[in-house]
Protein backbone atom coordinates (compact mmCIF):
# COMPACT_ATOMS: atom_id res chain seq x y z
CA UNK A 1 0.00 0.00 0.00
CA UNK A 2 2.55 2.50 1.34
CA UNK A 3 4.90 1.40 -2.21
CA UNK A 4 1.75 2.56 -4.48
CA UNK A 5 0.43 5.94 -2.53
CA UNK A 6 4.64 6.97 -2.81
CA UNK A 7 3.86 6.00 -6.56
CA UNK A 8 1.07 7.90 -7.08
CA UNK A 9 2.67 11.09 -5.18
CA UNK A 10 5.76 10.93 -7.01
CA UNK A 11 3.59 10.55 -10.59
CA UNK A 12 1.61 13.48 -9.45
CA UNK A 13 4.62 15.97 -8.79
CA UNK A 14 6.16 14.73 -11.71
CA UNK A 15 2.84 15.82 -13.88
CA UNK A 16 2.71 18.84 -11.70
CA UNK A 17 5.92 20.04 -12.67
CA UNK A 18 5.70 19.24 -16.32
CA UNK A 19 2.43 21.00 -16.42
CA UNK A 20 4.31 24.57 -15.88
CA UNK A 21 7.81 23.81 -17.48
CA UNK A 22 5.58 22.93 -20.58
CA UNK A 23 3.51 26.36 -20.57
CA UNK A 24 0.05 24.65 -20.14
CA UNK A 25 -0.63 26.70 -17.22
CA UNK A 26 -4.45 26.03 -17.92
CA UNK A 27 -3.90 22.98 -16.54
CA UNK A 28 -2.06 23.75 -13.72
CA UNK A 29 -5.62 24.52 -11.25
CA UNK A 30 -6.69 20.96 -11.58
CA UNK A 31 -3.74 19.48 -9.76
CA UNK A 32 -5.51 21.27 -6.45
CA UNK A 33 -9.28 19.88 -5.19
CA UNK A 34 -11.69 22.55 -5.39
CA UNK A 35 -11.06 24.11 -1.56
CA UNK A 36 -7.47 24.36 -1.44
CA UNK A 37 -4.96 26.63 -0.20
CA UNK A 38 -1.70 27.27 -2.42
CA UNK A 39 0.95 29.78 -1.03
CA UNK A 40 4.79 30.26 -2.03
CA UNK A 41 6.76 31.55 1.14
CA UNK A 42 10.51 32.05 2.41
CA UNK A 43 12.15 29.89 4.48
CA UNK A 44 12.42 32.58 6.69
CA UNK A 45 8.94 33.44 7.12
CA UNK A 46 8.11 29.89 8.00
CA UNK A 47 10.30 29.53 10.44
CA UNK A 48 9.07 32.80 11.99
CA UNK A 49 5.40 31.54 11.86
CA UNK A 50 4.62 34.82 9.84
CA UNK A 51 1.12 34.28 7.77
CA UNK A 52 2.43 36.53 4.76
CA UNK A 53 3.13 34.88 1.47
CA UNK A 54 4.41 36.21 -1.94
CA UNK A 55 1.69 34.38 -3.77
CA UNK A 56 -1.74 33.00 -1.51
CA UNK A 57 -4.83 31.24 -3.02
CA UNK A 58 -7.58 29.71 -1.04
CA UNK A 59 -9.82 28.44 -3.74
CA UNK A 60 -9.33 26.66 -7.45
CA UNK A 61 -10.65 30.44 -8.96
CA UNK A 62 -7.76 32.15 -7.26
CA UNK A 63 -5.46 29.41 -9.14
CA UNK A 64 -7.30 30.42 -12.38
CA UNK A 65 -6.93 34.00 -11.91
CA UNK A 66 -3.31 33.92 -11.21
CA UNK A 67 -3.00 32.07 -15.11
CA UNK A 68 -5.42 34.54 -16.49
CA UNK A 69 -3.35 37.30 -15.11
CA UNK A 70 -0.17 36.04 -16.60
CA UNK A 71 -2.12 35.65 -19.66
CA UNK A 72 -3.96 38.83 -20.24
CA UNK A 73 -2.54 41.39 -17.71
CA UNK A 74 0.44 40.84 -16.38
CA UNK A 75 3.76 42.26 -18.34
CA UNK A 76 6.56 40.06 -17.98
CA UNK A 77 9.74 38.91 -20.51
CA UNK A 78 8.63 35.49 -21.88
CA UNK A 79 10.34 32.89 -19.27
CA UNK A 80 10.28 29.34 -18.35
CA UNK A 81 10.76 27.53 -15.41
CA UNK A 82 12.84 23.82 -15.16
CA UNK A 83 11.26 22.17 -12.20
CA UNK A 84 14.03 19.35 -10.68
CA UNK A 85 12.58 17.92 -8.06
CA UNK A 86 13.48 15.10 -5.10
CA UNK A 87 12.34 11.82 -4.12
CA UNK A 88 8.78 12.61 -1.86
CA UNK A 89 9.35 11.77 1.42
CA UNK A 90 5.81 10.71 2.83
CA UNK A 91 5.39 12.01 6.36
CA UNK A 92 1.92 11.02 7.53
CA UNK A 93 -1.05 9.22 5.37
CA UNK A 94 -4.07 8.18 6.58
CA UNK A 95 -8.08 7.96 4.93
CA UNK A 96 -6.45 8.83 1.55
CA UNK A 97 -5.10 12.15 3.00
CA UNK A 98 -1.06 11.83 2.36
CA UNK A 99 1.22 14.10 3.85
CA UNK A 100 5.02 14.71 2.16
CA UNK A 101 7.44 16.90 1.90
CA UNK A 102 9.37 16.83 -1.60
CA UNK A 103 12.60 19.10 -2.41
CA UNK A 104 12.69 20.82 -5.77
CA UNK A 105 14.95 23.09 -7.68
CA UNK A 106 13.50 25.46 -10.34
CA UNK A 107 15.95 26.85 -13.25
CA UNK A 108 14.36 30.03 -14.96
CA UNK A 109 14.94 30.63 -18.64
CA UNK A 110 14.29 34.52 -19.70
CA UNK A 111 13.74 34.92 -23.21
CA UNK A 112 15.99 32.24 -24.95
CA UNK A 113 18.58 33.74 -22.63
CA UNK A 114 20.89 32.74 -19.78
CA UNK A 115 19.70 29.59 -17.53
CA UNK A 116 19.91 30.61 -13.62
CA UNK A 117 19.14 28.87 -10.80
CA UNK A 118 15.66 31.16 -9.61
CA UNK A 119 14.69 29.01 -6.77
CA UNK A 120 15.52 26.23 -4.14
CA UNK A 121 12.87 24.81 -1.41
CA UNK A 122 10.54 22.55 -0.54
CA UNK A 123 6.84 21.97 -1.04
CA UNK A 124 4.93 21.24 2.09
CA UNK A 125 1.86 18.83 0.89
CA UNK A 126 -1.31 17.81 1.42
CA UNK A 127 -2.48 15.38 -1.04
CA UNK A 128 -5.84 13.77 -0.80
CA UNK A 129 -6.44 10.65 -3.05
CA UNK A 130 -9.89 9.87 -4.46
CA UNK A 131 -11.63 7.38 -7.20
CA UNK A 132 -7.95 7.04 -7.35
CA UNK A 133 -7.26 10.77 -8.30
CA UNK A 134 -4.66 12.22 -6.70
CA UNK A 135 -5.13 16.16 -6.16
CA UNK A 136 -3.59 18.82 -3.75
CA UNK A 137 -5.90 20.06 -0.71
CA UNK A 138 -2.78 22.33 0.21
CA UNK A 139 0.59 22.96 -1.67
CA UNK A 140 3.36 25.08 0.94
CA UNK A 141 6.53 26.01 -1.42
CA UNK A 142 8.80 27.00 0.98
CA UNK A 143 11.50 28.90 -0.98
CA UNK A 144 14.74 28.71 0.75
CA UNK A 145 15.90 32.29 0.39
CA UNK A 146 13.97 35.92 0.89
CA UNK A 147 15.57 37.07 -2.02
CA UNK A 148 13.45 36.86 -5.37
CA UNK A 149 15.15 37.81 -8.57
CA UNK A 150 13.24 40.48 -10.38
CA UNK A 151 9.88 39.17 -10.31
CA UNK A 152 7.99 35.90 -10.06
CA UNK A 153 5.63 35.44 -13.00
CA UNK A 154 5.04 31.89 -13.05
CA UNK A 155 3.89 29.66 -10.07
CA UNK A 156 6.47 26.80 -8.44
CA UNK B 1 26.92 49.84 -19.98
CA UNK B 2 28.48 51.20 -16.86
CA UNK B 3 31.10 53.97 -16.79
CA UNK B 4 33.69 54.87 -14.24
CA UNK B 5 32.44 58.90 -14.68
CA UNK B 6 31.15 61.37 -16.22
CA UNK B 7 32.20 64.88 -16.80
CA UNK B 8 28.76 66.67 -15.34
CA UNK B 9 27.17 69.56 -17.29
CA UNK B 10 24.97 71.52 -15.20
CA UNK B 11 20.78 70.75 -16.80
CA UNK B 12 19.06 73.82 -16.00
CA UNK B 13 15.42 71.81 -15.97
CA UNK B 14 13.77 69.44 -14.26
CA UNK B 15 11.86 68.07 -17.40
CA UNK B 16 15.27 66.47 -18.05
CA UNK B 17 17.56 63.54 -16.68
CA UNK B 18 20.68 62.70 -18.21
CA UNK B 19 20.92 58.66 -18.52
CA UNK B 20 24.83 58.85 -16.72
CA UNK B 21 23.19 59.09 -13.52
CA UNK B 22 22.16 55.84 -13.85
CA UNK B 23 25.45 54.62 -14.94
CA UNK B 24 28.18 56.03 -13.44
CA UNK B 25 30.51 54.54 -10.40
CA UNK B 26 31.30 58.08 -9.49
CA UNK B 27 27.65 59.07 -9.23
CA UNK B 28 26.78 56.13 -6.85
CA UNK B 29 29.96 56.87 -4.79
CA UNK B 30 28.66 60.70 -4.36
CA UNK B 31 25.61 59.22 -3.50
CA UNK B 32 26.49 57.19 -0.77
CA UNK B 33 28.55 59.71 0.41
CA UNK B 34 25.99 62.69 0.35
CA UNK B 35 22.73 61.10 0.49
CA UNK B 36 23.04 57.88 1.97
CA UNK B 37 25.94 59.59 5.18
CA UNK B 38 24.25 62.77 3.92
CA UNK B 39 21.40 65.38 5.75
CA UNK B 40 18.44 62.47 5.10
CA UNK B 41 16.53 59.95 7.11
CA UNK B 42 16.54 56.47 6.39
CA UNK B 43 13.80 54.22 7.11
CA UNK B 44 15.19 50.94 9.08
CA UNK B 45 12.71 49.00 10.85
CA UNK B 46 9.64 49.06 12.90
CA UNK B 47 9.58 49.82 16.35
CA UNK B 48 6.98 46.73 16.93
CA UNK B 49 9.90 44.94 15.11
CA UNK B 50 11.79 45.55 18.55
CA UNK B 51 9.70 44.83 21.08
CA UNK B 52 12.07 43.67 24.11
CA UNK B 53 15.35 45.46 25.43
CA UNK B 54 18.52 43.60 23.84
CA UNK B 55 16.31 42.87 20.44
CA UNK B 56 17.60 44.06 16.85
CA UNK B 57 17.83 43.96 13.67
CA UNK B 58 20.42 44.34 11.02
CA UNK B 59 19.77 46.49 7.82
CA UNK B 60 21.69 49.33 5.98
CA UNK B 61 21.71 52.54 4.85
CA UNK B 62 22.84 52.40 1.01
CA UNK B 63 26.06 50.59 1.31
CA UNK B 64 26.50 51.17 5.24
CA UNK B 65 25.28 48.03 7.22
CA UNK B 66 24.10 49.19 10.30
CA UNK B 67 22.30 47.87 13.78
CA UNK B 68 19.46 48.89 14.94
CA UNK B 69 18.85 47.67 19.09
CA UNK B 70 16.32 48.55 22.15
CA UNK B 71 18.30 49.23 25.19
CA UNK B 72 17.00 48.44 28.38
CA UNK B 73 15.76 52.50 28.69
CA UNK B 74 13.43 51.29 26.25
CA UNK B 75 14.82 53.66 23.73
CA UNK B 76 15.75 52.56 19.71
CA UNK B 77 19.61 53.09 18.98
CA UNK B 78 21.26 52.18 15.65
CA UNK B 79 25.31 52.00 14.85
CA UNK B 80 27.52 51.01 11.69
CA UNK B 81 27.53 47.51 11.85
CA UNK B 82 31.58 47.45 11.85
CA UNK B 83 33.94 46.77 14.51
CA UNK B 84 36.05 49.62 15.75
CA UNK B 85 39.23 47.51 15.73
CA UNK B 86 39.92 45.85 12.07
CA UNK B 87 36.05 46.71 10.48
CA UNK B 88 34.33 43.39 10.41
CA UNK B 89 30.96 43.38 11.24
CA UNK B 90 29.91 43.45 14.34
CA UNK B 91 26.52 41.14 14.32
CA UNK B 92 26.39 38.64 11.38
CA UNK B 93 22.73 37.57 12.34
CA UNK B 94 19.75 39.47 10.63
CA UNK B 95 17.49 39.81 14.00
CA UNK B 96 17.58 38.29 17.06
CA UNK B 97 15.82 38.75 20.94
CA UNK B 98 17.55 40.13 24.31
CA UNK B 99 20.66 40.24 23.27
CA UNK B 100 23.00 41.27 26.32
CA UNK B 101 25.72 42.96 24.12
CA UNK B 102 27.56 42.86 20.72
CA UNK B 103 30.72 40.88 20.39
CA UNK B 104 32.61 41.24 16.95
CA UNK B 105 33.79 37.18 16.38
CA UNK B 106 36.86 38.60 14.65
CA UNK B 107 38.85 39.71 18.16
CA UNK B 108 35.95 39.83 20.84
CA UNK B 109 35.74 43.17 21.13
CA UNK B 110 32.71 44.19 22.47
CA UNK B 111 30.24 46.88 22.68
CA UNK B 112 26.67 47.41 24.34
CA UNK B 113 23.25 48.10 22.69
CA UNK B 114 24.21 51.67 22.00
CA UNK B 115 27.34 50.68 20.36
CA UNK B 116 29.73 51.91 22.68
CA UNK B 117 32.82 49.68 23.08
CA UNK B 118 32.89 47.93 26.41
CA UNK B 119 35.46 45.73 26.08
CA UNK B 120 38.83 44.64 24.22
CA UNK B 121 39.87 40.65 24.64
CA UNK B 122 43.19 40.64 26.27
CA UNK B 123 43.23 44.09 26.61
CA UNK B 124 45.85 44.28 29.55
CA UNK B 125 47.81 41.37 27.85
CA UNK B 126 48.32 38.11 28.84
CA UNK B 127 50.88 38.13 31.96
CA UNK B 128 51.84 41.37 32.39
CA UNK B 129 53.15 40.93 28.45
CA UNK B 130 51.54 42.28 25.04
CA UNK B 131 47.81 44.05 25.21
CA UNK B 132 46.90 47.51 24.41
CA UNK B 133 48.66 50.79 25.42
CA UNK B 134 47.76 52.58 27.73
CA UNK B 135 47.20 55.50 25.63
CA UNK B 136 44.28 53.75 24.30
CA UNK B 137 41.00 54.73 25.20
CA UNK B 138 37.83 52.55 24.55
CA UNK B 139 35.39 55.55 24.85
CA UNK B 140 37.05 57.67 21.60
CA UNK B 141 36.66 54.65 19.73
CA UNK B 142 33.48 53.16 18.11
CA UNK B 143 31.45 52.73 15.43
CA UNK B 144 29.45 55.47 14.01
CA UNK B 145 26.07 56.08 15.80
CA UNK B 146 23.09 57.17 14.23
CA UNK B 147 20.20 59.80 15.06
CA UNK B 148 17.31 58.51 15.74
CA UNK B 149 13.81 59.34 14.72
CA UNK B 150 10.55 57.76 15.55
CA UNK B 151 7.55 58.23 13.34
CA UNK B 152 4.13 56.37 14.21
CA UNK B 153 6.17 53.11 14.90
CA UNK B 154 8.50 53.54 11.96
CA UNK B 155 12.19 54.15 13.12
CA UNK B 156 14.07 55.84 10.81
CA UNK B 157 17.94 56.70 10.98
CA UNK B 158 20.56 59.44 10.06
CA UNK B 159 24.70 59.70 9.72
CA UNK B 160 23.85 63.19 9.85
CA UNK B 161 23.74 65.88 12.61
CA UNK B 162 22.37 68.53 10.01
CA UNK B 163 19.05 66.95 9.22
CA UNK B 164 15.90 68.85 10.61
CA UNK B 165 13.67 66.63 12.88
CA UNK B 166 11.59 64.40 10.70
CA UNK B 167 8.24 65.90 11.27
CA UNK B 168 10.02 69.16 9.69
CA UNK B 169 11.47 66.96 7.09
CA UNK B 170 8.73 65.42 5.95
CA UNK B 171 6.33 68.85 6.50
CA UNK B 172 2.82 68.44 7.72
CA UNK B 173 0.96 67.39 5.19
CA UNK B 174 3.16 63.82 4.77
CA UNK B 175 3.58 63.05 8.15
CA UNK B 176 -0.46 63.60 8.44
CA UNK B 177 -0.81 60.60 5.66
CA UNK B 178 1.73 58.64 7.64
CA UNK B 179 -0.41 59.37 10.41
CA UNK B 180 -3.66 58.10 8.32
CA UNK B 181 -2.00 54.64 7.58
CA UNK B 182 -0.84 53.39 10.91
CA UNK B 183 -1.15 56.22 13.81
CA UNK B 184 -2.01 55.17 17.07
CA UNK B 185 -2.25 51.67 15.87
CA UNK B 186 -0.35 48.88 16.49
CA UNK B 187 1.24 46.61 13.18
CA UNK B 188 1.99 43.57 12.98
CA UNK B 189 4.55 42.22 10.66
CA UNK B 190 2.59 39.49 8.26
CA UNK B 191 5.28 38.64 6.14
CA UNK B 192 8.73 39.70 4.70
CA UNK B 193 10.38 39.23 1.28
CA UNK B 194 13.62 41.08 -1.02
CA UNK B 195 12.53 41.80 -4.50
CA UNK B 196 16.37 41.99 -6.52
CA UNK B 197 15.43 44.74 -8.89
CA UNK B 198 18.07 44.36 -11.88
CA UNK B 199 18.58 48.12 -11.58
CA UNK B 200 19.78 51.45 -10.67
CA UNK B 201 18.13 52.43 -7.16
CA UNK B 202 16.66 55.56 -8.68
CA UNK B 203 14.58 54.16 -11.38
CA UNK B 204 12.96 52.62 -8.60
CA UNK B 205 11.74 55.20 -6.57
CA UNK B 206 11.06 57.18 -10.04
CA UNK B 207 8.49 54.22 -10.60
CA UNK B 208 7.00 54.74 -7.17
CA UNK B 209 6.32 58.22 -7.36
CA UNK B 210 4.70 58.48 -11.34
CA UNK B 211 1.32 58.28 -11.56
CA UNK B 212 1.49 58.47 -15.28
CA UNK B 213 2.41 54.78 -15.50
CA UNK B 214 0.12 52.77 -12.40
CA UNK B 215 -2.93 52.91 -14.77
CA UNK B 216 -1.47 52.18 -17.91
CA UNK B 217 1.63 49.39 -17.18
CA UNK B 218 -0.58 47.56 -14.85
CA UNK B 219 -3.58 46.48 -16.31
CA UNK B 220 -4.42 44.84 -13.52
CA UNK B 221 -5.08 47.37 -10.92
CA UNK B 222 -6.91 49.85 -14.42
CA UNK B 223 -9.38 47.01 -15.03
CA UNK B 224 -10.75 46.49 -11.50
CA UNK B 225 -11.30 50.22 -10.95
CA UNK B 226 -8.65 50.19 -8.03
CA UNK B 227 -6.61 52.54 -9.80
CA UNK B 228 -7.50 54.98 -12.72
CA UNK B 229 -6.21 58.75 -13.58
CA UNK B 230 -9.98 59.25 -13.96
CA UNK B 231 -10.84 58.64 -10.48
CA UNK B 232 -10.66 61.11 -7.74
CA UNK B 233 -7.63 61.68 -6.41
CA UNK B 234 -4.84 63.72 -6.49
CA UNK B 235 -0.62 64.17 -5.85
CA UNK B 236 1.23 65.82 -2.84
CA UNK B 237 4.46 66.60 -3.26
CA UNK B 238 6.28 68.66 -0.22
CA UNK B 239 8.32 71.83 -0.40
CA UNK B 240 11.73 69.90 -0.94
CA UNK B 241 10.11 67.51 -3.69
CA UNK B 242 11.64 64.15 -2.13
CA UNK B 243 8.21 63.02 -0.48
CA UNK B 244 5.29 62.42 -1.90
CA UNK B 245 1.76 61.29 -1.70
CA UNK B 246 -0.52 59.56 -4.58
CA UNK B 247 -3.89 58.57 -3.68
CA UNK B 248 -7.03 57.50 -5.08
CA UNK B 249 -10.40 57.35 -3.95
CA UNK B 250 -13.84 55.83 -5.73
CA UNK B 251 -15.80 57.89 -7.35
CA UNK B 252 -19.37 56.34 -7.50
CA UNK B 253 -20.34 58.83 -9.19
CA UNK B 254 -17.88 58.32 -11.95
CA UNK B 255 -18.86 58.23 -15.98
CA UNK B 256 -17.86 55.26 -18.21
CA UNK B 257 -14.42 56.10 -18.92
CA UNK B 258 -14.09 57.74 -22.34
CA UNK B 259 -10.86 58.57 -22.04
CA UNK B 260 -9.53 54.87 -21.74
CA UNK B 261 -11.67 54.18 -24.43
CA UNK B 262 -9.91 57.06 -26.41
CA UNK B 263 -6.35 56.06 -25.54
CA UNK B 264 -7.27 52.20 -26.95
CA UNK B 265 -4.87 51.55 -23.71
CA UNK B 266 -4.33 47.50 -23.09
CA UNK B 267 -6.64 48.71 -19.92
CA UNK B 268 -9.78 48.01 -21.48
CA UNK B 269 -9.76 44.40 -22.08
CA UNK B 270 -12.39 42.59 -20.56
CA UNK B 271 -10.73 40.48 -17.81
CA UNK B 272 -12.85 38.93 -15.06
CA UNK B 273 -11.83 37.51 -11.99
CA UNK B 274 -12.90 33.92 -10.86
CA UNK B 275 -12.93 34.88 -7.29
CA UNK B 276 -13.06 38.27 -6.70
CA UNK B 277 -13.41 37.65 -2.65
CA UNK B 278 -9.55 38.76 -3.96
CA UNK B 279 -10.80 42.21 -3.88
CA UNK B 280 -13.17 42.37 -1.23
CA UNK B 281 -12.29 44.67 1.20
CA UNK B 282 -12.96 46.13 4.43
CA UNK B 283 -13.68 49.96 5.19
CA UNK B 284 -10.57 50.46 6.82
CA UNK B 285 -9.91 54.68 6.84
CA UNK B 286 -13.22 56.16 6.23
CA UNK B 287 -12.47 58.25 3.80
CA UNK B 288 -12.68 56.59 0.47
CA UNK B 289 -9.27 56.44 -0.18
CA UNK B 290 -8.86 52.91 -1.69
CA UNK B 291 -4.87 53.92 -2.51
CA UNK B 292 -2.12 56.13 -1.02
CA UNK B 293 1.46 55.62 -2.24
CA UNK B 294 3.62 57.41 0.29
CA UNK B 295 7.24 57.95 -0.23
CA UNK B 296 9.71 59.73 1.95
CA UNK B 297 12.93 60.78 0.27
CA UNK B 298 15.18 58.81 -0.88
CA UNK B 299 14.18 55.51 0.19
CA UNK B 300 11.22 54.80 1.91
CA UNK B 301 7.95 53.94 0.86
CA UNK B 302 4.57 53.01 2.86
CA UNK B 303 1.25 51.82 0.74
CA UNK B 304 -2.26 51.45 1.55
CA UNK B 305 -3.82 49.53 -1.71
CA UNK B 306 -7.26 48.98 0.27
CA UNK B 307 -6.46 46.31 2.93
CA UNK B 308 -3.10 45.83 1.92
CA UNK B 309 -0.26 47.69 3.59
CA UNK B 310 2.95 47.30 3.66
CA UNK B 311 6.42 49.26 4.07
CA UNK B 312 9.01 49.35 1.16
CA UNK B 313 12.61 49.82 1.54
CA UNK B 314 15.21 50.27 -1.15
CA UNK B 315 18.44 49.49 -0.46
CA UNK B 316 21.42 50.15 -3.31
CA UNK B 317 23.73 47.39 -4.07
CA UNK B 318 25.63 47.87 -6.87
CA UNK B 319 24.90 50.44 -9.49
CA UNK B 320 22.51 48.48 -11.33
CA UNK B 321 21.24 46.65 -8.97
CA UNK B 322 18.40 47.17 -6.16
CA UNK B 323 17.27 45.53 -3.15
CA UNK B 324 13.76 46.22 -2.35
CA UNK B 325 12.80 44.93 0.86
CA UNK B 326 8.94 44.33 1.55
CA UNK B 327 7.24 44.26 5.29
CA UNK B 328 4.23 43.28 4.53
CA UNK B 329 1.78 44.35 7.79
CA UNK B 330 -1.57 43.53 9.36
CA UNK B 331 -2.71 45.23 12.82
CA UNK B 332 -3.29 43.83 16.17
CA UNK B 333 -6.67 44.03 16.03
CA UNK B 334 -8.04 42.23 12.90
CA UNK B 335 -10.10 40.19 13.19
CA UNK B 336 -9.62 36.83 11.47
CA UNK B 337 -12.03 37.67 8.44
CA UNK B 338 -9.83 41.03 7.87
CA UNK B 339 -6.48 39.33 8.37
CA UNK B 340 -7.61 36.82 5.67
CA UNK B 341 -8.53 39.88 3.31
CA UNK B 342 -4.65 41.22 3.78
CA UNK B 343 -3.01 37.76 2.89
CA UNK B 344 -5.53 37.71 -0.22
CA UNK B 345 -4.78 41.50 -1.33
CA UNK B 346 -1.06 40.84 -0.64
CA UNK B 347 -1.25 39.38 -3.93
CA UNK B 348 -1.54 42.47 -5.52
CA UNK B 349 1.87 43.31 -4.34
CA UNK B 350 5.36 42.00 -4.02
CA UNK B 351 7.56 40.67 -6.39
CA UNK B 352 4.30 38.03 -8.00
CA UNK B 353 1.89 41.22 -6.86
CA UNK B 354 -1.05 41.42 -9.74
CA UNK B 355 -0.42 45.27 -9.37
CA UNK B 356 3.40 45.22 -8.96
CA UNK B 357 5.63 42.51 -10.51
CA UNK B 358 5.89 44.42 -13.77
CA UNK B 359 7.87 47.65 -11.32
CA UNK B 360 10.04 44.88 -10.82
CA UNK B 361 10.74 44.52 -14.50
CA UNK B 362 10.45 48.31 -15.93
CA UNK B 363 13.37 49.79 -14.27
CA UNK B 364 15.44 46.62 -15.90
CA UNK B 365 14.58 47.54 -19.34
CA UNK B 366 15.61 51.53 -18.42
CA UNK B 367 18.23 50.27 -17.51
CA UNK B 368 19.09 48.18 -20.17
CA UNK B 369 17.17 50.72 -22.90
CA UNK B 370 19.66 53.20 -21.92
CA UNK B 371 23.23 51.42 -22.12
CA UNK B 372 25.05 53.36 -24.82
CA UNK B 373 22.88 56.60 -24.67
CA UNK B 374 24.58 58.29 -21.53
CA UNK B 375 24.68 61.30 -23.39
CA UNK B 376 20.58 61.16 -23.85
CA UNK B 377 17.78 62.19 -21.36
CA UNK B 378 14.73 61.23 -20.17
CA UNK B 379 11.94 63.67 -20.72
CA UNK B 380 9.96 64.53 -17.68
CA UNK B 381 7.06 67.05 -19.21
CA UNK B 382 4.09 65.43 -18.30
CA UNK B 383 2.20 68.01 -16.31
CA UNK B 384 4.40 70.64 -16.68
CA UNK B 385 8.25 71.50 -15.50
CA UNK B 386 7.22 71.66 -12.10
CA UNK B 387 7.29 70.02 -9.05
CA UNK B 388 4.25 71.15 -6.92
CA UNK B 389 1.13 69.57 -5.68
CA UNK B 390 -1.76 68.57 -8.69
CA UNK B 391 -5.05 67.51 -8.56
CA UNK B 392 -4.27 65.59 -11.73
CA UNK B 393 -2.50 62.25 -11.66
CA UNK B 394 -1.68 62.48 -15.46
CA UNK B 395 1.46 64.18 -14.07
CA UNK B 396 5.24 63.93 -13.64
CA UNK B 397 5.34 66.64 -10.71
CA UNK B 398 6.03 64.33 -8.29
CA UNK B 399 8.98 62.17 -10.15
CA UNK B 400 10.27 65.52 -11.15
CA UNK B 401 10.30 66.24 -7.35
CA UNK B 402 12.43 63.48 -6.77
CA UNK B 403 15.09 65.08 -9.10
CA UNK B 404 14.29 68.11 -7.40
CA UNK B 405 15.60 66.68 -3.67
CA UNK B 406 18.37 64.79 -5.68
CA UNK B 407 19.89 67.46 -7.12
CA UNK B 408 19.76 69.41 -4.09
CA UNK B 409 21.35 66.95 -1.59
CA UNK B 410 23.84 65.66 -4.85
CA UNK B 411 24.80 69.50 -5.32
CA UNK B 412 24.64 69.34 -8.53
Amino acid sequence: MTDSVYQMIARAQAEYARCIDDDRLEDWPDHFHGSCVYKITTAANHREGLEGAIIFANSKGMLRDRVSALRDANIYERQSYRHILGQPSILHESGGEVRSETSFLVARIVQDGDTDIFATGRYLDLYKIEQGKVRLNERIVVCDSSRIDTLMALPL
Amino acid sequence: MLHETHEARPVETLTRVPYWVFQTAETYRQEQERIFQGPSWHYLALEVELPGPGDFRTTRIGDTPVVVTRDNDGEIYAFENRCAHRGALICLDSHGKGKKDFSCVYHAWTYDRQGNLRGIAFKDGVKGKGGMPDSFRMEDHGPRKLRIAILHGLIFGSFSEEVPPIEEYLGDEISSRIERVLGGRKPVVLGRVTQVLPNNWKLYMENVKDSYHASILHLFFTTFELNRLSQKGAIIVDESGGHHVSYSAIDTSAQKDVEYAKQQLRSESQYKLADPSLLQGFDEYHDGVTLQILSVFPTFVLQQIQNAIAVRQIVPRAIDKTDLNWTYLGFADDTPEQRLTRLKQNNLVGPAGYISMEDGCVGGFVQRGIAGASEQEAILEMGGSGAQSSESRVTEASVRGFWKAYRSQMGM
